[in-house]
C-alpha cells in the first residue's frame, strides 16, 4: 500500500530501500547520511522482509560486502558521504569492471579533505566521470527532492540489473536532512534466485549447479588482447545507456530568454530564482539533469539556440559546467554561478548572478 | 497560500520539533510542505534553526533568504534573522533574555513569554507548543485539528497521553501574544 | 606391450593401477604456481573437502590478490575476485545474503595480514560464519618477492635486501595467534603441505572448518605455512629445508584454539 508520510531524504531512501524489496544494506556511519544506517537498524527489515542490514568496519569493507552480496545476484546498497565515498573509490572501480549491479548513495558534503557536515555538490566530477582506476561510467541519479530521494531506489535497481552496472544517486546534505511530504511505494516481495535468473540471467555466483560453466566474478584478464575485448563489452554498454537513459527535468524553456542548468537541490533554488525573475520581467527557464551520467547534452543543445546565455548554477567551484559547454560547443556563453565549502546560494543570490553574468555583462 | 517560515533559537528548545508539528500539520490538510534544518554539531547545544514552508503548491526552492515570518527564541537569533524578515512580515519572539530588541520598523513584531508560561504551566516542555500556539494565533495556516493529527504522527505513540497538555500549551500561547509594533 | 609404449589415464585404470584421481572440482587448467610451490596442494585438498562434503554446488569461494589471484581458474566451482585484502569483508557480503551455503577466503599473508588486515580481523570479530585458508609463504610471491608482513626477522627479501631489520621494518605478525583471541572464531590452527603426513593434517583441518562452518558455529580460520622457493631464491627441496628448519620455530604447528 502506498503511504504518505513527512521524512527526511535519509529516512526516505531508507525506507523505500526496504520496500524495494532490497536484500542488504551494508553501511558506516558518516554525517550528514547516517540516518539512512540509524532507520535500517531501527526499522529492523531484517524481521520485517528478511533483507541483511550491517554495520561494517569501515567504507572500505561495506563496499566489498556490497561487491560480495551483489555478485550473488542480490539487491544490495550502501551509502555514504563525500569522504567515505572517496574510501570506497577502490571498490567501485573492481564492481563497475565486474559488471556487478548494485546501488550507492552519496549524500555529499563539502570538501577537499575533511572539508565541512554541510551541502554541497562537488563531487560531481568523481561521479560522472569515473572516481576510481580505469575506463568505466557509473549511472548517475541526482534526486532533487525527498519524493525522488524514494522513487530513484527503484530505479536504480532497474537499470543496474537491467546493463549489470552500479548505479550512483548523487544527493546531498540538503536533500538529505531536508524533510519533505513523500508517497511511499508499496512493499515488494524481495525476488528469489530462481526468479533473479529467469529476468537477468544465469551470471551470479550461487554455487555452480551440474551442468553449466562455473560462474567467475573478476575484473582481471591478464591478457591484453582479452582486457581490451573486455573493455569493449563495456564501452558498447555504456553507448547503449547514453542511448536510453537520458533523464531530465525542463522548467519555464518555452519562451525562455535565458537558461539555467542545474541539478538537485541547486535545481530546486533555480526554480524560485524563475518566480523571482518573473516579478522582475526576467524570462528564465531552466532545465535539470536527473541523470549526470548520461548526461543530456542533446537537450541543452538544442536549448542554447533558442536562448541568450546560460547560467549553471552548482555548489561547487564550477564542474558541470564544463559539460553544458561541450554540450553547447561554443553556440552560446555559459558561465558558472556556485557557492561551495558547504554555502548554498539563495534564489536572490542566483538572480543577482544571472542578471551580472548574462544581462549586464 | 504561500508561508515561508524560519524558527530560530537554542538547541533544545524544541525548535525543530515545532517545525516539524507545523509541517506535519500541513501535510494533513494536503498542503506541500518542506522543512529544513540546519544541521551538525550545533543542534547539540548551540543555535538551531530549521526553516519550513507551507504552501497549496509544489514547493520549489527550500533554502530562503528571507521569510514571511521569524520566530526568534534567543538573541544570537534575533541578530541573525531580524534582517531576513521580508518587509511587512512578523517577527515574533520570547523576550526572555532578549536584551537588544528589535529594530525593524517596516515589519509586524509580536512577543510571547514562552518561558514564563511555561513554567506556569509546570512544564517546561510545552515551551514550544506556546510558542507555535502564539503564531498560530498570528498564522492560522493550519487548523486546530491538523495540529492534533500533526502532533500525533511525530510524536511517538509512548508520548500520545502528551497530547491534551500540548493542546492546552497552542491555546495559551494563541491567549498571551502580543503586539509590540 | 613394450616399455616404450606411453600409457593413457585410461589404460591405467584398466589395468587398475589407478592409485590417485584428481578431483571434478578442480579445473584441467594448467595451474600458474611455481613447480615446488605449496599453493597447488593446498588447492587440491580444499577442493576434495568440498566433494568428500558432497558441497561444491553450494559453495563460493573468494580469491584474493596475489599468486591465488586466479585460484578461479583452477578451483571449478562459483568464485569472486576480491580487491587486495577485501575477501573477508566480500566473504561476509556473501554469506549474509546466503547463509545456508559454504562461503570461503582463500590468502596470502600480504592480502590477509597487511592490506587486509581490518577486513579479516572484523570478519573474525564478527564471528561470520565462514572458513578462511591463509598460505603464509613469508613473502609477496606474486610482485616478485617483497617483504611480507610475515618475513623472518633477518629474512631477504627484495625489499628487505640485507634481511629484515626490525628496528626499521616491524616485526612479523603472528595474526593467527591474534585471531585465535576473538570471541568470534571457533576454530584456529597451523598446518603445513611439505610433506605427505601434514597434508593428510592439513586437509582434515580443512575438513572441521568447513564443518564448523555447516554446524554455523562461527568463523573457522586455517593457516598453512608454505614455502616460495621461488621468491626464497632456493630450489624446491631446499625451500622445504628451509621452512622446517625457521619458519615452524617462528610458526609453530598444531591447533591454537578449538
Amino acid at each position: 500500500m502506498e503511504e504518505i508520510k513527512l521524512m527526511k531524504g535519509n529516512e526516505a531512501i531508507a525506507e523505500a530501500l526496504i520496500r524495494a524489496g532490497a536484500d542488504a544494506y551494508f553501511g558506516y556511519p558518516i554525517t550528514p547520511q547516517s540516518e539512512i544506517l540509524e532507520y535500517l537498524m531501527t526499522e529492523e527489515p531484517y524481521k520485517r522482509t528478511g533483507m541483511v542490514v550491517l554495520q561494517a568496519e569501515s567504507e572500505i569493507a561495506a563496499i566489498n560486502m556490497v561487491y560480495g552480496a551483489g555478485a550473488c545476484g542480490k539487491k544490495v546498497m550502501t551509502s555514504s558521504s563525500s569522504p567515505g565515498i572517496s574510501l570506497k573509490q577502490e571498490g567501485i572501480s573492481y564492481i563497475a569492471g565486474s559488471e556487478i549491479p548494485c546501488l550507492i548513495v552519496n549524500v555529499v558534503r563539502g570538501g577537499p579533505g575533511l572539508g565541512t557536515i554541510q551541502p554541497s555538490q562537488s563531487d560531481y566530477f568523481q561521479s560522472v566521470k569515473g572516481g576510481g582506476h580505469g575506463d568505466y561510467r557509473l549511472i548517475v541519479l541526482a534526486p532533487a527532492s525527498v519524493q525522488e530521494m524514494a522513487d530513484f531506489v527503484q530505479l536504480s535497481f532497474d537499470m543496474a540489473f537491467k546493463y549489470r552496472n552500479p548505479v550512483l544517486i548523487l544527493s546531498d546534505g540538503l536533500i538529505g536532512q531536508m524533510m519533505e511530504k513523500v508517497i511511499l511505494p508499496p512493499q515488494q516481495e524481495r525476488l528469489t534466485d530462481e526468479e533473479v535468473e529467469k529476468r537477468y540471467g544465469s551470471w551470479a555466483t550461487v554455487g555452480k549447479k551440474a551442468g553449466r560453466e562455473r560462474n567467475i566474478i573478476t575484473s582481471l584478464e591478464l591478457k591484453s588482447e582479452r582486457q581490451e575485448k573486455h573493455n569493449h563489452k563495456l564501452q558498447a554498454k555504456y553507448r547503449e545507456i547514453e542511448k536510453n537513459e537520458v533523464r531530465f527535468e525542463k522548467i519555464n524553456c518555452e519562451n525562455a530568454d535565458y537558461l539555467l542548468v542545474a541539478f538537485g537541490s541547486s535545481a530546486r533554488i533555480c526554480q524560485k530564482t524563475i518566480q523571482l525573475g518573473k516579478a522582475k520581467g526576467i524570462n528564465i527557464g531552466l532545465i535539470r539533469p536527473i541523470t549526470l551520467w548520461p548526461f543530456p547534452s542533446e537537450e541543452i543543445n538544442k536549448a542554447a539556440d533558442k536562448v541568450k546565455g546560460i547560467l549553471t548554477v552548482e555548489m561547487n567551484a564550477g564542474q558541470m559546467v564544463e559539460d553544458v559547454r561541450l554540450a553547447v560547443n561554443g553556440k552560446r556563453k555559459v558561465e558558472h554561478f556556485g557557492r561551495y565549502g558547504g554555502m548554498i546560494p539563495s534564489p536572490d543570490e542566483v538572480l543577482t548572478a544571472l542578471e551580472q553574468k548574462l544581462i549586464g555583462g | 497560500m504561500t508561508e515561508e517560515l524560519i524558527i530560530a533559537g537554542f538547541g533544545g528548545q524544541g525548535v525543530l520539533s515545532m517545525g516539524k508539528i507545523l509541517a506535519y500539520s500541513g501535510i494533513m490538510q494536503d498542503q506541500e510542505v518542506s522543512w529544513l534544518p540546519s544541521y551538525g554539531p550545533e543542534m547539540r547545544g548551540g543555535t538551531a534553526n530549521v526553516s519550513v514552508i507551507i504552501s497549496d503548491e509544489r514547493i520549489s526552492s527550500p533554502v530562503l533568504q528571507f521569510f514571511d515570518t521569524a520566530i526568534i527564541l534567543n538573541q544570537q537569533s534575533l541578530d541573525k534573522f531580524q534582517e531576513a524578515v521580508k518587509p511587512g512580515g512578523v517577527l515574533l519572539y520570547d523576550p526572555n533574555g532578549i536584551t537588544h530588541l528589535p529594530t525593524r520598523k517596516d515589519i509586524k513584531i509580536y512577543t510571547i513569554e514562552g518561558a514564563k508560561e511555561a513554567s506556569a504551566l509546570k512544564n517546561s516542555k510545552t515551551f514550544n507548543m506556546i510558542v507555535l500556539g502564539a503564531y498560530l494565533k498570528l498564522k492560522p495556516i493550519v487548523k486546530m485539528e491538523n495540529v492534533i493529527k500533526g502532533l500525533k504522527k511525530s510524536l511517538p505513540e509512548r508520548h500520545h497521553n502528551l497530547i491534551p497538555m500540548n493542546e492546552e500549551a497552542i491555546k495559551v500561547g494563541m491567549d498571551k501574544v502580543k503586539q509590540v509594533s | 606391450m613394450s616399455d616404450s609404449t606411453i600409457l593413457t589415464p585410461q589404460d591405467i585404470i584398466e589395468r587398475g593401477e589407478l592409485v590417485f584421481k584428481k578431483t571434478a572440482l578442480l579445473t584441467d587448467n594448467i595451474m600458474s604456481y611455481c613447480p615446488g610451490c605449496g599453493h597447488g596442494v593446498a588447492h587440491r585438498i580444499t577442493m576434495e573437502v568440498l566433494e568428500e562434503m558432497g558441497i561444491g554446488d553450494q559453495t563460493i569461494g573468494v580469491a584474493p590478490v596475489g599468486c591465488s589471484v586466479l585460484a578461479y581458474e583452477f578451483m571449478n566451482i562459483d568464485m569472486q575476485q576480491a580487491a587486495h585484502g577485501r575477501a573477508p569483508a566480500v566473504a561476509t557480503g556473501i554469506k549474509r545474503v546466503y547463509p545456508d551455503k559454504y562461503v570461503f577466503t582463500y590468502q596470502g599473508d600480504g592480502d590477509l595480514a597487511a592490506i587486509g588486515t581490518a577486513e579479516t580481523i572484523h570478519a573474525c570479530n564478527r564471528g561470520e560464519n565462514i572458513v578462511i585458508i591463509f598460505i603464509n609463504n613469508g613473502i609477496y610471491g606474486m610482485t616478485g618477492g617483497q617483504m611480507a608482513p610475515t618475513t623472518l626477522p633477518g629474512m631477504k627479501s627484495s625489499t628487505s635486501p640485507f634481511g629484515r631489520d626490525v628496528q626499521m621494518m616491524g616485526h612479523p605478525l603472528k595474526i593467527t595467534e591474534m585471531i585465535a583471541q576473538l570471541p568470534g572464531v571457533v576454530y584456529v590452527t597451523r598446518q603445513a603441505v611439505h610433506k605427505p603426513a601434514l597434508v593428510n593434517r592439513a586437509k582434515k583441518a580443512i575438513r572441521k572448518g568447513f564443518e564448523i562452518q555447516k554446524e554455523k558455529k562461527g568463523l573457522a580460520f586455517i593457516e598453512i605455512v608454505s614455502n616460495c622457493n621461488s621468491g626464497w631464491k632456493m630450489t624446491p627441496v631446499n625451500s622445504n629445508i628451509w621452512l622446517e628448519e625457521n619458519m615452524l620455530p617462528f610458526f609453530p604447528l598444531g591447533d591454537i584454539k578449538g
